[in-house]
């Protein structure tokens, strides 16, 4: 971003500071977010906002920024990767939160994982199974997800 | 210095001030392990921020690198909550 930027450069520069300010907007309800929900899962809704969106705005900013075709190639490349790891801790830490009891339940609306018969003992020998500790015994001879 | 430049900066820092309280206060390792991601990604956001603002591209690998290992440490932290907690009746 030059300092002596006319025309459409000066516009592009612009542009290019207010995806950056959305950006910043949305780390910033992100962390509002984090400190006014109550409980795992809603923290976790609010913190999941930034990781696509912002980066999103911030890489599109980047890119109209910069304007060169490598680095927009390299960009897609952050996002794709983003898009790929972000579901999966989401995820993780939200499973653990249900299974650990770390929710408000008279939040839910509706609670399928309980209604699937989900119990904290059919959790725990699941997660025994991934790890492989020497729990393989629990199972004898159960399939790996048992009828419900 | 551009007045639109002062406002991100301050948005930038008391995004990262309140994530960081709520590392501080969370009541729950899970609470502490999703105020962490945020913070993560508002490394990549200030990181990619710089790099529109001064106009380089040095910092390109780094944002690919956190964008690609930052998951890890969500994901081992739910794990190691998984052998810990779940056990307690």
């Amino acid at each position: 971003m030059s300092p002596d930027a006319v025309g459409l450069d000066a516009v592009l520069d612009l542009v290019s500071l207010i995806l950056i300010l959305l950006g910043a907007l949305l780390c910033l309800i992100a962390a509002i977010g984090l400190l006014r929900l109550r409980d795992v899962p809603s923290r976790l809704h609010a913190a999941t906002k930034p990781q696509v969106l912002g980066l999103i705005l911030i890489c599109i900013a980047v890119s109209i920024s910069l304007r060169e075709w490598h680095v927009i190639a390299f960009l897609a490349a952050v996002v794709v990767i983003q898009f790929a790891t972000a579901p999966l801790s989401a995820h993780m830490v939200g499973r653990q939160a249900y299974r650990n009891g770390r929710l408000d339940a008279g939040s839910l609306v509706a609670d399928e994982l309980r209604d699937a018969g989900a119990t904290d003992a059919d959790a725990t020998s699941e997660d025994d199974d991934e790890e492989g500790d020497g729990s393989d015994r629990r199972r004898g001879g159960r399939s790996r997800w048992p009828a419900r | 210095m551009n007045p639109l430049l002062i406002v991100i900066l301050i948005v930038f820092g008391v995004a990262a001030l309140l994530t960081i309280v709520r590392i501080v206060i969370g009541p729950s390792i899970l609470d502490r392990a999703v105020a962490s991601d945020v913070l993560l990604t508002e490394v990549i956001c200030v990181l990619g921020a710089e790099m529109a603002i001064n106009g380089h591209t040095r910092l390109l690998p780094v944002l690919l690198i956190i964008a690609a290992i930052g998951v890890f440490g969500s994901i081992s932290v739910a794990r190691f909550v998984a052998v810990k907690e779940s056990r307690t009746p």
